[in-house]
């Protein structure tokens, strides 16, 4: 495999297109692709499709984004109280939300990266998450079908990768990100660290290098936690 | 009988935590049950699942020690016991949904007696409101744990006779922890096992608008000891 490595966030993202859809891992502040985030809005596509757990934390995380009006339709989880930007724009009817069990979503995400067409799942019957799905009765149990959910980008955040796209993670950083990294067309990946091919034990890797496209190691935005 | 003292949240936590048992892998939501992982009774270990990726997570990092790759759902820094392991997002669901774990206690807006489940969303509340891993872990808890106050500040009663708030899962809670009682839900409805020191089995069925069912001399709820 060829190297998959990138000068800057910002060479990485710029072919990034107005109205495209984006996995954004990260999860409790921890695993978030804040660089990328930054590049992509300077690099200025809008009408985006984000499908995250969460919606920011101030201008923190995907705030920026949702500052700058450049999404508008989100698919997530727990959009959260701290995501003040995503609030003010969903208030005023600005922005469309998609609400997704946090297991589902990842559910749908795998599904899509491996070639599963859909699949049931108690979770949601008689809950608003299952509205306007089909219901089925399985084995004396209600069900809801559940599809697929891929996308053109997925931003991920990883701890180290090697040249050509496998990636280590670190702790409770990893979060969405391997799931997200098998469902979209082009895996984006920001890391701390890149090392030469073969500088990676082999048993450590959390995601294989054919999910990964672009990779660029990133200094400066590092987690942003506020407990 | 309103003024009549209820059990703070950390003893409604110290009452929940006697719901353990030694070796116990257990998932712990917002709110009270946040507050059991520090009332663990003496003389047995559990392990405690963090949605985000962790069995084995320990208390909160010390100042000056945090490591925020090594964070809880709620962005707190924290650590791991010894044994603990970390996987992503997928994994930690599928624990919680596939019945792996032994224990899953979550904060409640309402209960219903045939153990419907709401907690995610106050009907008119301003913003979007989100669902997070309640409806998953909520589905696949082997047994669900509910620790809420019994009544909303303005006195309405949670344990209800059916959900009038947005619902997480149906008929998943076997047990609801509050700040006045113990209450199992049974194939009957709901049934009082125990009472807050100082209330009557009366008083705390004039704060639940299901039927509570009443059988023998109800014991007072008990406490850890040290």
């Amino acid at each position: 495999m060829r190297s998959k490595v990138y000068a800057s966030p910002d060479a990485a993202v710029a072919d990034i297109p107005s109205g495209a859809r984006i996995l954004f891992g990260g999860f409790g502040g921890a695993g978030f692709p804040n660089n990328l985030i930054q590049a992509l809005d300077r690099q200025g596509a809008s009408n985006l499709t984000a499908v995250t757990n969460n919606c920011g934390s101030g201008d923190g995380e995907l705030g920026i984004l949702f500052k700058h009006e450049r999404i508008a339709s989100v698919i997530a989880s727990f959009p959260g109280p701290h995501a003040h930007h995503f609030q003010e724009l969903y208030a005023a009817g600005k922005v469309k939300l998609e609400l997704v069990p946090q297991g589902i979503l990842c559910e749908r995400l795998r599904a899509a990266g491996a070639g599963i067409l859909g699949f049931y799942s108690a979770v949601g019957v008689g809950t608003e998450a299952a509205s306007g799905k089909e219901e089925r009765n399985l084995n004396g149990r209600r069900a809801v079908f559940y599809e697929p959910l891929a996308a053109q980008f997925a931003f991920i955040k990883a701890w180290k990768a090697d040249a050509i796209g496998n990636l280590v993670y670190r702790k409770t950083a990893r979060n969405f990100n391997p799931v997200m990294a098998v469902a979209a067309e082009t895996t984006i990946v920001e890391v701390d660290e890149i090392v030469p091919v073969g500088g990676l034990d082999p048993e450590m890797i959390g995601t294989p290098a054919v999910f990964v496209r672009r990779v660029v190691q990133a200094k400066g935005i590092h987690n942003v936690v506020k407990a | 009988m309103s003024s009549k003292r209820k059990l703070s949240r950390e003893q409604v936590a110290a009452r929940a935590a006697l719901e353990l048992r030694d070796g116990d892998c257990v998932n712990l939501g917002w709110g009270i049950p946040n507050l059991v992982s520090a009332h663990v009774p003496a003389g047995i270990s559990v392990f405690f699942h963090s949605e985000n990726g962790i069995l084995g997570m320990g208390p909160r990092a010390k100042t000056g020690e945090e490591d925020y790759d090594l964070v809880d759902a709620m962005k707190v820094p924290v650590t791991v016991v010894p044994g603990a392991s970390y996987f992503d997002q997928t994994m930690a669901h599928l624990m919680s949904r596939g019945r792996h774990l032994d224990v899953s206690m979550l904060g409640g807006l309402q209960v219903a007696e045939n153990g419907d489940f709401a907690n995610w969303k106050v009907p008119g509340a301003k913003g979007s409101g989100g669902i997070g891993g309640a409806m998953d872990i909520a589905t696949g808890a082997r047994r669900l744990v509910v620790c809420m106050e019994h009544t909303t500040k303005d006195g309405a009663a949670k344990l209800v006779r059916r959900c009038t708030y947005p619902l997480t899962a149906l008929a998943c809670v076997r047990r609801v922890v509050t700040d006045l009682a113990v209450v199992d839900v049974t194939a009957e409805g709901f049934a009082l096992r125990e009472l807050a020191p100082g209330w009557t089995a009366e008083e705390v069925q004039a704060c639940t608008e299901a039927r509570l069912i009443v059988r023998g001399n109800i014991p007072t709820m008990a406490q850890p000891t040290a």
